[in-house]
């Protein structure tokens, strides 16, 4: 009887052990030395190569390795994160106004903060395009075909997302030409268009999961790097990429939370390493993982070759009159977006 | 003589136990409660309370608002029932007989446990997608189960079905059989034998099992938005709306939505309890 006992001890002793090795583990072994650059969902990919050459860039300049632990998911859930106390070094999120919120919530980010890096604090931008699926079967070829009866369209939730945000406001801007500035038309098309939406997911990642993954809908609107990234993951074979006439630029923002570092003693290697977003190996990356460079001679000419030339609205446009006034009357509590939903009568 | 003296002041609010260690234990309890559930239950009452009751209540008027009440309530509930009839059968068959796999099928019983809400609701979402294994089959007759409602109602019965399984085993393991062969001898069918002898007694039990279904299903999140369509008025759930408005840092009105959740899940939770009671009390003791 003892000792089958005594053995039962001794394996609940070394469990006990290696589950106390694990929480001090996760707790302490996470916090290792580096950069914490909280980002959106569809960065993914073009991070993990940033983060690679910068780590060697830093070691040839310094000596010193330095480790960036990448965090993704809806930038509107990601800056709430940050308000809530994640101590992101640097944050890379899909709109200005996630980051305006950070810094007016928690004083971590100076309101100035746009003008500390060049373009606006944006090394990178990118548009809203199509995908559709091979053969085009719903003969999609601009905003117009997405308010059709009977197209099923896929997009995030504009209140959840920020990818989604630049989606609604490149069809608005579309529609706004297209009616030569007609405001009412305008908000009846938006209204049509998001009557065709099939499956509201909370973030890009989801849209594009939904799309390609589930066979739902007949047309997606995408960030145009995730629109080339699903033709990468799925096959070229699956999908087609169905460029609009007009689109939005979209800039997404960078910014060192100079709160978290001075706390934590990184504000050099932040500052760095966002100031390596606007070299030349950097931006080369940036054009080859799909992103537009704002240096177009350091990049690769066949990566180039890639994005196409169409008409780009933007956020600062008269038309939206920048993200100060486009986020409340849009996506603020009772704004358009609420109003397309509201049932009549 | 002081022991006997706070044995003395002891006894006027509480029954004497053989064992020792009442004031450690409450103590514990009462710290234990404070700091997981009232002190954050008070910090919620509180920022909601920045809107004041007028501001509380025009949220939850919003039309946005209760339809999505409306659909997390409703077809909580209907899950809820759905998980009630079926966990029952499950439970029965676990307590009542032994099969080959037996230990496997109890073992599954608890999955929907352990796994991730997002895990469960991506898996389900896979199968019931029109090109999903399962989904395939309802495609061609225009049914659509993922990105519907219905597809909510399946997130929800996934989630919910241990709870009744989990509530009803034990029960139904203390019930003896012979009543059961009494009831038979006597001369009743087995109709008047499930109706009159076996389900009486498991009410109770029944009835916990379904508040603990429903309550969980309300406050489900993760496997829902994966597997729903979360259009407005039509299959947008509650928490779904308490994640929008946090990610527009409204978070006095998204604590105010659930406030009303939390009163409206009170008030069902305590007619159940009532029920329960009462039904307790008509069917005695078990």
């Amino acid at each position: 009887m003892t000792k089958p006992l005594s053995l039962a001890r001794l394996r609940d002793t070394a469990a006990v052990l290696v589950a106390l090795g694990f929480v001090l583990w996760m707790t302490f072994g996470a916090h290792a030395a580096g950069l914490l650059n909280v980002s959106y969902d569809p960065t993914r990919e073009l991070y993990k190569d940033i983060n690679k050459a910068f780590a060697a860039d830093w070691k040839a300049k310094t000596g010193e390795d330095v480790t960036i632990r990448q965090s993704h998911g809806g930038s509107g859930k990601q800056a709430r994160a940050v308000i809530d106390g994640l101590d992101a070094d640097v944050v890379t999120l899909a709109l200005s106004g996630d980051i305006d919120a950070i810094a007016a919530q928690t004083k971590k980010i100076p309101e100035n903060w746009q003008s500390r890096l060049p373009h606006g604090s944006s090394p990178y931008t990118s548009t809203i395009v199509l995908v559709v699926r091979k053969g085009n079967p719903k003969g999609i070829k601009d905003w117009d075909d997405l308010v059709k009866p009977g197209v099923s369209v896929i997009t995030a939730n504009p209140k959840s997302g920020g990818g989604a945000r630049w989606n609604y406001l490149a069809a608005w801007g579309y529609a706004h030409e297209k009616f030569g500035g007609d405001e009412a038309k305008t908000r009846d098309f938006i209204a049509a268009l998001y009557h065709n939406v099939a499956v509201l997911d909370s973030g890009a990642r989801g849209s594009t999961l939904t799309f390609a993954q589930r066979a739902t809908g007949d047309v997606l609107i995408a960030w145009e790097n995730e629109a080339f990234l699903t033709l990468d993951e799925f096959g070229a074979d699956k999908f087609e990429i169905v460029v609009p006439s007009i689109s939005i630029l979209a800039q997404p923002p960078v910014a060192v939370v100079d709160g978290n570092v001075d706390a934590k003693g990184t504000r050099k290697e932040a500052e760095a390493y966002l100031q390596f977003l606007y070299t030349p190996a950097a931006q080369k990356i940036i054009a080859h993982d799909y992103y537009r460079p704002i240096d177009e001679a350091a990049a690769d000419p066949a990566d180039l070759k890639r994005f196409p030339k169409l008409k780009l609205l933007n956020i600062d446009d008269p038309v939206y009159g920048g993200w100060k006034t486009a986020q409340p009357k849009h996506f603020g509590d009772g704004g358009v977006f609420d109003q397309i939903y509201k049932p009549k009568g | 003589m002081t022991s006997a003296s706070t044995g003395r002041w002891r006894d006027a609010f509480v029954k004497p136990s053989a064992l020792p260690g009442f004031g450690l234990t409450m103590g514990y309890t009462i710290l234990y409660l404070s700091l997981l559930v009232l002190i954050p239950l008070a910090a919620l009452i509180l920022k909601a309370g920045t809107l004041g009751l007028s501001g509380i209540v025009a949220v939850g008027v919003d039309p946005r608002v209760t339809a999505a009440l409306r659909v997390t309530f409703g077809i909580s509930f209907l899950a809820a029932i759905v998980n009630v009839v079926f966990g029952t059968v499950v439970a029965w068959v676990l307590a009542r007989y032994d099969f080959t796999g037996k230990r496997l099928v109890d073992a599954a019983v608890d999955l929907p446990f352990a796994l991730p809400t997002a895990v469960a609701g991506l898996a389900l979402s896979s199968l019931y997608a029109p090109n999903g294994w399962l989904g395939q089959f309802f495609a061609p007759f225009g049914i659509k189960i993922a990105y519907s409602p219905i597809g909510i109602f399946i997130a929800l019965v996934f989630i919910g079905l241990p709870f009744v399984v989990r509530t009803l085993q034990p029960v139904l393991g203390e019930l003896d059989s012979e009543i059961e062969e009494a009831s038979a001898t006597l001369g009743a069918s087995r109709l008047q034998t499930v109706t009159r002898v076996v389900l009486p007694p498991l009410v109770p039990a029944i009835l916990t099992g379904f508040a603990l279904a429903f309550a969980r299903a309300i406050g489900e999140y993760g496997s829902v938005i994966f597997i729903s369509d979360n259009l407005p008025y039509r299959s947008e759930i509650v928490p779904s709306l308490i994640v929008q408005e946090l990610e527009q840092n409204k978070y006095a009105q998204a604590t105010a939505i659930a406030i009303i959740m939390l009163a409206i899940s009170f008030v069902m939770l305590l007619v159940i309890n009532l029920i329960q009671a009462w039904s307790r009390k008509r069917m005695g003791h078990v």
